[in-house]
């Protein structure tokens, strides 16, 4: 696109658009940075100054109450547990159901296929799942939150087309070594995979610790919530007492709400922050494999 | 890939294990050339018993998947027969009364049906006003940007938020917008003099949704259209500007025909999920004072189902709503073949 050529109005609008991109980067970030700046502010100056990037005192006492009890702690550790236990399920069925349909020799491949692919677009609906899980006797059990999304059929059909067009003759040598079907998955098919399982491994482990709502359905235990839930009870139900620093102490003085509440949504964020450079890699390559085809 | 050789490495290779090969010395055409459709040479046809015992481990590494769409999927479809029934917990399935229709005849019958469905339409529709050609937009200006540090730095800022939990982003709204000294009301206030409880205000609930949604997908939503965009061929605007086209009349005339194909895809799939507004986010921002508008079919169906224990009548609901959802999306699906373009399923 030529630059030289451009008239005064083309030159204006270029200076425009840089302006109004930049001022969106710029939306996109602030309430992060704000949050994270109000979650070291003083309750003198949240009262006193409506808006600030930056604060003037630095206070660590809203992180010094959440961490005070052990709520939060065990939030984070529950929510770790669920992110890796639940990739690493949706791991193993997702791959090895994927490597057996991607196998021409599988008696009732169509059947099966179009059995996921019908699960894409009916679904006996929320209830109905409940009740399985229920019955199952699953409620209050991590495996409810895991087990009934241990495959996302969209991604176990993107990765049975990669797999079946891997080249064939490395399988084959490997057969004809006295490999069998297991042995091939894994000496052969699953090496020559790692970039798509570490992508497809982000999207799962994003949802995980992301997840809230089969948390809050299916787990009553108050003790067994992960962090997502709890965020929601503190900041926008404002219930659960999560601190208890100083409760003996008669000059204790509370840090405020706001700053608390700041505080256990940077807790909740900094993983996926701290995650991100590999996520927006992976992502976008996953992404577009899943949505243009061939 | 499959097959595709002339002739097959399988056919002349011994097949027993205790013989010794090197493989190692094989050529390699004929090794690249292999289908895989028939890895194990030996005997061309084999009996059923035969060819399980053969791939037996194909079906150990199936069973888990298998059994996964059964149990979670295939059994909950099976369970929607309870809208049919007076399913009670304590009777159990076998054991409860079949009631026909009744609970659809209710559902239709109920004020809140409409309601439902008015709600739904109407954030579908502003999702697809607003929303919708956010990222077409913005991937466009992006697109004109010359500067490459500039556009990946902007890029890396705007897809942040697609990773962030729906919690987090309703947190930070009820952070932001509190009257008890959430930075945006006191703002308001400051500035307008009008004290708005934007978390409660019936008629704030939709713009809210859709900006979160705005807030959170524009930029990622940008990345297909960005794809689309790389592969326009840059002869063409060299071509046209030694036609003497603008800035403006390249836009027009290359690169929205460009990408053109995907933005009809994407709406029409749009279409086919038309019921499905974003039930986390909804769930999050309802409250007692917002239920007139925020009442959505999935929302709704979890409130009369779990929090009142109504499970054949919200299974009903939530079964009316499937059914419509598929009918959505193979008619879209169909519409989107009729464009030419190849379909989803």
């Amino acid at each position: 696109m030529g630059s030289k050529h451009d008239s005064l109005g083309e030159k204006l609008f270029d200076g425009m658009n840089y302006l109004f991109l930049a001022a969106l980067a710029l939306i996109t970030v602030l309430p992060f940075i704000y949050i994270i700046a109000g979650s070291f502010a003083t309750e003198a100056e949240l009262s006193e100054r409506s808006f600030f990037l930056i604060p003037r005192d630095y206070s660590l006492s809203a992180y010094h109450y959440i961490f005070s009890s052990e709520t939060i702690f065990r939030g984070m550790g529950v929510s770790i547990f669920i992110t890796a236990v639940g990739t690493l399920v949706n791991l193993a069925f997702t791959l090895t159901m994927a490597y057996s349909l991607s196998r021409r020799e599988l008696l009732g491949r169509r059947l099966i296929m179009n059995l996921v692919i019908f699960s894409m677009l009916f679904s006996g609906g929320m209830i109905p799942t409940y009740l399985v899980v229920k019955e199952l006797g699953l409620l209050d059990s991590y495996a409810a939150v895991i087990l009934p999304g241990a495959i996302s059929a969209f991604n176990l059909i993107i990765i049975r087309n990669f797999f079946q067009e891997l080249p064939a003759g490395l399988e084959e040598s490997a057969r004809i070594d006295g490999c069998t079907d297991l042995g091939v998955l894994w000496r052969i098919v699953l090496p020559l995979s790692k970039p798509i399982i570490a992508t497809f491994g982000l999207f799962y482990a994003v949802g995980h610790w992301n997840n809230f709502f089969s948390a809050l359905l299916y787990l009553n235990d108050h003790t067994m919530w992960p962090l997502q839930v709890l965020l929601r009870e503190i900041v926008m139900l404002s219930q659960m007492a999560i601190g208890d620093v100083g409760s003996m102490d008669p000059n204790y003085v509370k840090p405020p709400e706001q700053s608390v509440k700041m505080a256990v949504i940077v807790v909740g964020t900094i993983p996926i922050l701290l995650v991100y450079p590999f996520l927006q890699k992976h992502f976008a390559k996953g992404m577009l494999l899943g949505s243009i085809k061939g | 890939m499959e097959g595709a050789g002339k002739f097959r490495a399988s056919n002349y290779i011994p097949n027993r294990k205790d013989e010794p090969m090197k493989t190692t010395t094989l050529p390699a055409e004929p090794v690249i050339a292999a289908g895989r459709s028939d890895p194990v040479p030996g005997k061309k046809k084999r009996g059923l018993a035969g060819r399980l015992k053969k791939d037996r481990w194909l079906y150990v590494l199936l069973l888990p998947g298998l059994l996964y769409f059964l149990v979670f999927k295939y059994l909950p479809m099976w369970g929607v027969l309870i809208s049919f029934q007076n399913y009670q917990p304590f009777t159990g399935f076998w054991n409860s009364e079949w009631v026909g229709f009744e609970h659809f005849r209710t559902f239709f019958s109920n004020p809140d049906f409409g309601r439902l469905l008015r709600n739904t339409f109407i954030l579908a529709v502003y999702d697809l006003v607003f929303f919708f050609p956010a990222p077409i937009i913005i991937a466009l200006l992006l697109n004109e940007i010359r500067v490459g540090i500039f556009k990946r730095v902007v890029q890396t800022m705007v897809y942040v938020p697609h990773f962030i939990s729906m919690v987090i982003v309703a947190s930070m709204t009820y952070v932001f917008l509190t009257t008890q000294g959430g930075v945006i009301y006191e703002l308001v206030v400051q500035l307008t003099g009008a004290k708005i409880n934007f978390l409660s205000d019936p008629d704030w609930f939709r713009p809210l949704i859709i900006l979160q949604i705005m807030w959170k997908e524009t930029g990622w939503g940008t990345i297909i259209f960005l794809a689309a965009l790389a592969s326009v061929d840059m002869e063409q605007y060299e071509a046209a500007v030694v036609d003497g086209a603008n800035r403006f009349q390249r836009l027009w005339h290359i690169t929205l025909p460009a990408i053109s194909g995907v933005i009809v895809i994407l709406l029409i799939l749009r279409l086919g999920n038309f019921l499905d507004n974003g039930f986390e986010q909804i769930f999050l921002m309802t409250n007692s004072l917002n239920r007139t508008v925020a009442d959505v079919f999935d929302t709704y169906v979890y409130f009369v189902g779990i929090t009142q224990g109504a499970f054949s009548y919200s299974t009903a609901i939530g079964l009316f709503k499937s059914v419509v959802g598929i009918i959505l999306i193979f008619g879209s699906n169909w519409l989107a073949k009729r464009f030419g373009k190849e379909g989803l399923y």
